[in-house]
């Protein structure tokens, strides 16, 4: 984590991606390019394809055309580099996709198992345990099936799992969608922290206009099955586009905004 | 710089302890070794000398830390490490233990008990369900404007029609296989001919109800309660009644009057598949040809047999109805609970069929029908 090369380096590049589902088209030409070290936010209306975005990142989703490099490999290569990447990512998904027959400290142990089988079990176990305290958790809950846990719960240990084995690279899928106010925001001042202890690259799906002002480093929106426009929000909010428009210039998106101004 | 994770005296100061190398996840096998065989006492620790730091590589750094009785904050790191030294402290133990789970034993003996406990409720829970819908079932028989007659006739084509080739394969190859086995049995006895009498009183009497019910136990009790699990479980149900809609009205009866109407049908298909089944076993392999075949059924077939089978047909329907839309409406929350309740309608109700069948055939016997 120390010796992080201090040039942008991009860390997930896109190029000319073609996702489409029969006869419809998602995406169509698409480029992005994130950078080491940034939380890289992407919003875009229902059904623009921010979660095929996604999917398709994560190689879960083979595209039709197009090239994607995940931390300098493509996602479509051999399987030893995909491992290798697999290592060094971590994903949340939407509602914590928690293994519903494991407990929530095995949850977090899999990866750990997966990726580093020799180490001993005592240790991965206190491993686990501290990733779900370094949550917010408390350790009694590593003992509880996801299913015993509230939303807001799932998504703390949906993410002590995605950090099992410290990744540079870490996916969310609306992390803060189905949250209070407050569970909300303290899930993006957890995010900060993380992202500051860790020195993490963050990918971060959202229709939160909060998360977007308070961690969001760069943003991209996503509209007409490309990325309409990327950067950092003061460059976003000015650009000549509808929905844009619509989207960082509505009511909620002042209060927002104008909170996240004030506040810093 | 040295790559490999190391920890020792410093070379000067005996007081000082030196860390030195990556500590991180790679090594992290290796590293917990060395500490193990690690102990001096020391007033403090530096660590500015290790390379790459992660939060496992902080965790053994404050276990060292720990061991060496020096406290976890006052490691000497670099800067750009400490915040992740820091969230690591912050998270070490809060004193609440997770609790330790119960031996195997334990759990098995509990889930016996708890088995047994629900038992009772179980039934009681069934027997009210029958009850209530029974009621709804009379109350809606009088008011033709509440007859769901579309949703009637789609689970008619559902659990009918749909199952109606099934039924008819299936029977079909049972009733050759018992023409088979009753053909090698009478053969050293000169009786070929009682191969007709056993396969066409075998499936009018039993088989053709008891094989069209057990088919559709599993076939229809699973989907029934994983369609109406399903709508449980997205609070479609709660929806339903917040509109003042009766769900038992809506979803239920629709299903039983559906498998009442239909479960006789396809038993009656069931036993002509079974008769025909023997039929051609019999022209194949004992030279009963099917003239002589149905004249031997005429003789030895009487409207009793099949009646008494018959008779069977719409308590069966019942059970199977009832069963698999209980065990829907018992699903909580989870998909997982769907699948739980969807194979616990179809053991049910193939068990019940069965334990009701059994009743019924020594009943019937000793009536002498």
């Amino acid at each position: 984590m120390t010796d992080v090369d201090v040039s942008p380096e991009a860390v997930i590049r896109v190029r000319g991606l073609r996702n489409q589902f029969n006869s419809h088209v998602v995406h169509q030409g698409l480029d992005l390019d994130v950078e080491r070290g940034e939380i890289f936010g992407v919003v875009g209306g229902s059904g623009s394809g921010k979660s095929v975005l996604m999917r398709a990142v994560l190689g879960l989703r083979p595209p039709q055309a197009g090239t994607i490099e995940v931390l300098g490999q493509r996602i479509d290569g051999q399987e030893l580099e995909r491992s290798r990447v697999r290592r060094r990512t971590g994903v949340l998904f939407q509602d914590g996709a928690l293994f519903s027959s494991l407990t929530v400290r095995e949850n977090v142990e899999v990866p750990i198992k997966t990726h580093y089988p020799d180490m001993p079990a005592s240790l991965r176990r206190d491993l686990a345990r501290l990733k779900i305290r370094m949550v917010g958790l408390s350790e009694s809950a590593g003992a509880k099936l996801p299913a015993e846990l509230s939303g807001g719960m799932r998504k703390r240990a949906g993410l002590a799992r995605a950090l099992a084995v410290d990744p540079e690279l870490l996916f969310l899928d609306e992390p803060t969608a189905g949250l209070d106010p407050i569970g909300a925001a303290e899930f993006d001042d957890l995010l900060a922290t993380m992202r500051q202890a860790l020195g993490l690259t963050v990918f971060l799906i959202t229709h939160d206009l909060d998360t977007l002002y308070a961690i969001c480093d760069r943003v991209a929106v996503i509209g007409d099955g490309r990325i309409l426009v990327a950067g950092p929000l003061s460059e976003i909010e000015e650009f000549d586009h509808e929905w844009v428009q619509d989207y960082f210039h509505g009511p909620r998106a002042r209060a927002a905004g104008g909170a996240s101004r004030s506040g810093s | 710089m040295n790559d490999n994770p190391d920890i020792c005296v410093h070379p000067d100061q005996s007081s000082t302890l030196i860390a030195s190398g990556d500590w991180r996840i790679d090594e992290a096998a290796a590293l917990a070794v060395r500490l193990t065989s690690f102990s001096a006492q020391a007033d403090s620790l530096d660590a500015s000398a290790v390379g790459q730091l992660d939060s496992v590589g902080a965790l053994m750094l404050v276990r060292a830390a720990e061991r060496a009785g020096i406290a976890p904050r006052n490691i000497v790191l670099r800067d750009e490490q400490r915040p992740l030294l820091d969230a690591v402290i912050d998270a070490s133990s809060d004193g609440e233990v997770e609790p330790e789970s119960e031996p195997a034993w334990f759990i098995f003996l509990a889930h016996v008990g708890e088995f047994t406990a629900s038992f009772g409720g179980n039934l009681k829970l069934f027997l009210g369900f029958v009850g209530l819908s029974l009621s709804a079932l009379v109350r809606t028989a009088f008011r033709p404007r509440h007859w769901r007659i579309t949703s009637t006739v789609h689970q008619m084509e559902q659990t009918g029609l749909k199952a109606l080739p099934l039924v008819v394969l299936l029977s079909f190859l049972i009733g050759a296989v018992i023409a088979y086995l009753g053909a090698t049995v009478l053969r050293d006895f000169g009786a070929e001919m009682f191969v007709v009498d056993l396969t066409v009183m075998a499936f009018f009497r039993e088989m053709g109800v008891l094989l069209t019910a057990i088919i559709l136990a599993g076939r229809t009790a699973s989907a029934f309660a994983a369609q109406i699990g399903t709508m449980k479980s997205r609070e479609e149900i709660d929806a339903m009644q917040t509109l003042g809609l009766d769900p038992v009205v809506l979803l239920v009866l629709p299903r039983m009057v559906a498998l009442i109407f239909m479960l006789p049908i396809l038993a009656t298909a069931a036993a002509l598949a079974g008769t025909a089944g023997g039929m051609t076993v019999s022209a194949l392999s004992l030279d009963i040809g099917p003239e002589l075949f149905m004249s031997r059924v005429e003789e030895t077939l009487d409207l009793n047999h099949y009646l008494v089978g018959l008779a069977k047909a719409p308590l069966f329907a019942i059970v199977i109805a009832m069963v698999g839309c209980l065990e829907g409406f018992k699903v909580t929350g989870t998909a997982q609970s769907v699948g739980e309740r969807t194979t616990s309608a179809v053991v049910q109700s193939i068990s019940l069929v069965i334990v009701i069948n059994a009743l019924a055939a020594v009943f019937f016997m000793e009536l002498g029908w």
